[in-house]
């Protein structure tokens, strides 16, 4: 949906208006293309999360492999988002040879700024099949709000 | 070892000859392997992937690990995607000192661990000296 300010665009100017506006539309749609190809925003830190909305809730995911629930620490600070943990491999039996070593462990820390205001009492976080989904209820006061348009009797 | 913070790494995409009907990515898992007496322990991190959702199978020593995330609900607007979510698939080739018949998979939290037995002839023996 695109928003346009009405006092940024004198009536001689209809035309460019249109122009700009079309251009606006494409830059959005281009972004969304992007969007939806992974990894373009890497931010270099472990793990990568990714971040998606509907109407209610922000929802934030992070692949964390073979860890249990309980060794991760979440918590919410105003619009800040904290989670941190360490991944340990308990299986490394002794005297045996390694082929490959590609799995990673070690502590990890991430930390993020929300988008939108969020009700940080009803945080929820779920744990399936290695993957950890964060959910954020939207505040109350982001949510949008009906007008009702009332006709005088 | 365990002082240290993970890197961060983007997820290997793995291209392989016939292509995937499903319009995912395919990424390659990251593996450990290692051998002991009697086994080849080979562990794979397959997040997202579940037990029913994981195949293995082995075809003239060539053992396939194939993974599947189900889709995920359309509903959502994406805003920040820094991993992309797909299958898993690699391939090794076994030596001929795996007993094939008797390979054990399982899968919790996102790690698949498969043991492969040594066939008999392939573990070590120990010979006894005696004294004469």
């Amino acid at each position: 949906m695109a928003i346009v300010r009405w006092y940024d665009y004198p009536e001689q100017n209809r035309s460019l208006r249109a122009l700009d506006q079309l251009q606006r539309e494409m830059n959005r749609l281009m972004a969304d293309l992007s969007a939806q190809s992974p990894a373009r925003h890497h931010a270099g830190v472990f793990p990568p999360v990714n971040i998606s909305e509907d109407g209610q809730n922000l929802y934030v995911r992070a692949e964390l492999p073979g860890m249990q629930p309980e060794e991760i620490e979440i918590s919410v600070e105003g619009d800040t988002l904290t989670f941190r943990g360490e991944r340990e491999f308990s299986e490394t039996a002794e005297g045996v040879n390694y082929h490959r070593r590609e799995r990673e462990s070690g502590r990890f820390r991430r930390i993020m700024t929300l988008p939108v205001k969020i009700d940080s009492e009803s945080v929820s976080a779920v744990f399936r099949n290695g993957v950890l989904k964060i959910v954020l209820p939207k505040a109350k006061e982001v949510l949008p709000k009906r007008v009702k348009v009332e006709s005088p009797g | 070892m365990t002082e240290k913070d993970i890197p961060a790494r983007e997820k290997v995409e793995h291209t392989i000859q016939g292509e995937s009907t499903r319009n995912v990515p395919l990424y390659s898992p990251a593996v450990d392997i290692y051998e002991s007496a009697a086994a080849l322990v080979l562990i794979a991190d397959m997040p997202g992937v579940s037990s029913e959702n994981v195949s293995i199978d082995v075809h003239d020593n060539q053992l396939t690990i194939r993974g599947t995330v189900p889709a995920e609900e359309e509903k959502e607007r994406p805003l920040l995607r820094e991993y992309g979510v797909g299958d898993y698939f690699r391939q090794f080739t076994l030596g001929k000192t795996i007993d094939q018949t008797k390979i054990e998979a399982a899968m919790k939290d996102g790690v698949l661990t498969l043991t492969l037995p040594k066939a008999d002839a392939a573990k070590p023996k120990k010979i006894h000296v005696t004294a004469g």
